[in-house]
């Protein structure tokens, strides 16, 4: 799994290429918190799942502890390019009722 | 009938959770499930694997056996490791359980929702067997030899 990081402001968007599981998943959460903790006028996180090729509950669960994260220090979490595999799993775990999932980066900016 | 198998052997290591996802894809591939039902096998192994790797062997790394097997058309996947057991099956079902911190709890939730059918069996400090079945929706067997050709 490689991940890419970019900040814009204070929306930090984080870029996962690859499978998101037990293995590859406390590389994920060590990644978003280092940035998290080093900018922490962030106040909005985008994670972009167009690169995700799976993702099971471990992988979930990380961003779970990142929404919760932001939650906590008065800010949101958003999920684009969420495919409909993936949108299945999100849907099963109860996230997509709380997280943000929109299309792109425009429209989770916009909202 | 059983006709084909695969067994395999390996230690419960983070790192081995992708290679028996991607193992039980491949040997599913014989049947004709559609690419969304691959997408769930591969989901229920990874969520088999994780709890034998986290919940069975917590600290020290043991042995998994996971068993492929077609048997009348249908794909049977069995994992059994030897290690704490689970107290309570019906609680470790519960969506919101977890003994872990950072975690869904959501592990068997996936795993049932995605298989036919799942059985577990459990002994404490003796070890866990899970057995789930999957029928392809649209086919048979060998359908994919047919499509070849």
């Amino acid at each position: 799994m490689r991940i890419e990081t970019e900040r814009i402001g204070g929306t930090l968007f984080i870029q996962i290429n690859g499978e998101l599981d037990l293995h590859t998943s406390p590389m994920f959460k060590e990644t978003v918190e280092e940035k998290l903790a080093q900018y922490d006028f962030i106040k909005h996180l985008v994670i972009d799942f167009t690169n995700v090729e799976f993702i099971d509950s471990s992988g979930l669960g990380v961003i779970l502890g990142r929404f919760k994260h932001m939650t906590q220090r008065g800010g949101r979490l958003s999920a684009i390019n969420v495919s409909a595999p993936l949108r299945k799993v999100f849907e099963l775990s109860g996230l997509l009722r709380i997280m943000g999932i929109y299309d792109d980066r425009r429209q989770a900016m916009g909202n | 009938m059983t006709s084909n198998y695969l067994k395999l052997r390996f230690p419960s290591l983070p790192e081995n959770v992708g290679l028996a996802r991607m193992m039980a894809a491949s040997f599913a591939a014989q049947l004709e499930f559609t690419l969304a039902e691959i997408e769930e096998i591969r989901v229920a192994v990874s969520e088999a694997v994780s709890n034998c790797v986290i919940h069975a062997y917590p600290g020290k790394p043991g042995l998994i056996q996971m068993n492929l097997a077609i048997k009348n058309n249908n794909l049977v996947i069995k994992i059994r490791d030897y290690g704490k057991g689970i107290n309570d099956i019906e609680q470790a079902k519960q969506a919101t359980f977890s003994t872990e911190p950072e975690r869904m709890g959501l592990g068997l939730v996936f795993m049932e929702s995605f298989m036919d059918d799942m059985g577990i069996e459990s002994q404490p400090e003796k070890g866990t067997t899970v057995v789930m079945k999957k029928h392809p929706e649209r086919g048979s067997a060998n359908a994919g030899l047919s499509r070849i050709s």
